[in-house]
């Protein structure tokens, strides 16, 4: 039976984890090789390593810290911040991800998705996609809009239609994070998250504003969610990615385990 | 222990090359030069994404390479498109034809209320006597992303559910395949590649 994937993402900054899933041992928490061999080991089914610098300058010490990151690294692995053509994207897959996270580049030339796609094959192609409901739409929810520049712009494109297009020009997921939720811990965005899922026939991975482990047994359960982003563990009252799975198998949701 | 790596443009090498290293062996990539086909002790044909890429093994004269090499006893696994590449071709580019060392033929899973393509770790359920899944107990996951299967016939190695049971991995001699990633799939895949990486080259194929 295939299983839900709880997915460890790990923000970085010149080479050094900012923010991420947290933990008590402070040996290794800023280093994103150490960490995420450690998330690995403890559980994450996948990782996700989110430049959050993305400058041009920063790009040889992202590729130096993908290459040491991926090179005993054997879980799913994907990359995302500042990959602006197709070539960005190369130089990431060729330092060792398997997947590449696109968000406002892909917004402003879709044509990214379809070159991507095209070299490295759809399953490498993760498109992101940070929303806002719509409070004055008839249907906020179904006319969810696409946000920019951390959630502060509006992109001028509906959540689902945007999911949508991606899906039809060759993306292998979405992932998508509710700004309206991110950094409340009140539960992610179910309702939404059931739109895009239902909209779509590509993997959902959701992201944004969990705060206990009932908030991922609901965005499973409701929010037909296939996956979902732990942007910090250490908040829902577990100690890792294995014991929210421990918990998750308890309330009825299939995941990986033993892991 | 030395494993030639057949490329041929299909997505990205790095993480199998990575895994192998890990595991101590040492790599040789070829996109075309058969010299590391020829003299090959174990070969390894990964791949991801579309079947119609296989096409390049035919024009670098890779394929009879691969063929002469299997038929010399040379241990050999496909993985994912490079295990659907064993069989007699795909629904995924009709035209272009496979390996068919096995008979059959990969198909699309069907549309209904699941999700295609099937991405995530799902189980294997080994069946008895398979080298290259030795050790692996029943219900150990690996991780999958793939539209297009084999089926279930006496070569298959290995069973997963999604939609409809299919080959997860195949095995006959020293022909293997695996429909997931090894290396990829955690400890479990590094098992998978360890045994492969142990089996000797056979007398007859």
């Amino acid at each position: 039976m295939i299983t839900k994937r709880i997915i460890a993402c790990l923000d970085v900054h010149a080479g050094r984890v900012v923010k991420g899933v947290q933990f008590v041992d402070i040996i290794d928490a800023g280093d994103p090789a150490a960490l995420a061999a450690r998330h690995a080991r403890e559980g994450a089914d996948e990782i996700v390593l989110l430049d959050i610098t993305a400058t041009h300058e920063g790009r040889q010490t992202l590729l130096d810290t993908v290459r040491r990151t991926a090179r005993e690294l054997f879980v799913p692995f994907a990359v995302g911040g500042g990959i602006r053509s197709a070539d960005d994207a190369a130089q990431v897959f060729e330092a060792g991800a398997d997947k590449v996270s696109v968000n406002s580049a892909a917004l402003a030339d879709p044509m990214l998705i379809d070159a991507i796609g095209r070299s490295f094959g759809a399953q490498a192609v993760v498109v992101a996609i940070d929303a806002r409901r719509d409070p004055s739409a008839v249907d906020p929810v179904r006319d969810a809009q696409v946000f920019v520049q951390g959630g502060r712009k509006p992109a001028g494109r509906r959540v689902v239609e945007w999911a949508r297009e991606a899906e039809a020009r060759g993306a292998g997921e979405i992932l998508l994070t509710s700004m309206d939720s991110d950094g409340m811990r009140t539960g992610f965005d179910c309702e939404l998250t059931a739109a895009v899922s239902q909209a779509v026939s590509i993997p959902v991975i959701a992201s944004g504003g969990a705060g206990t482990v009932d908030h991922f047994v609901d965005v499973f359960g409701r929010g037909k969610a296939d996956a979902a982003l732990a942007a910090s563990i250490f908040h829902f009252g577990v100690s890792s990615a294995r014991s929210l799975k421990e918990a998750l198998a308890r309330a009825g949701v299939s995941v990986r385990l033993p892991c | 222990m030395r494993v030639t790596v057949i490329d041929y443009k299909a997505g990205n090498l790095t993480s199998v090359l990575n895994a192998l290293r890990y595991l101590g062996a040492e790599t040789v990539v070829t996109n075309g030069d058969l010299v590391p086909v020829e003299d090959a002790e174990r070969i390894v044909l990964p791949g991801v994404g579309h079947f119609q890429a296989t096409q390049r093994l035919d024009a670098t004269g890779l394929t009879p390479a691969i063929r002469a090499a299997i038929a010399r006893g040379v241990p050999f696994l496909g993985i994912c498109v490079g295990m659907q590449w064993l069989y007699t071709g795909s629904s995924e580019a009709a035209d272009q034809p496979g390996l068919a060392h096995f008979a059959e033929r990969c198909t699309r899973f069907s549309e209904g209320h699941e999700k295609v393509p099937h991405v995530g770790w799902n189980s294997l359920e080994v069946r008895a006597g398979s080298r290259l899944l030795s050790g692996v107990e029943p219900g150990e996951f690996v991780y999958f992303t793939h539209s297009y299967k084999a089926p279930v016939t006496a070569d298959t190695a290995a069973i997963t559910n999604y939609i409809e049971p299919f080959a997860s991995a195949v095995e006959h001699g020293n022909v293997m395949g695996v429909q997931f990633h090894p290396e990829k799939s955690g400890a479990t895949g590094l098992t998978i590649l360890r045994n492969f990486l142990s089996c000797e080259r056979q007398g007859i194929a």
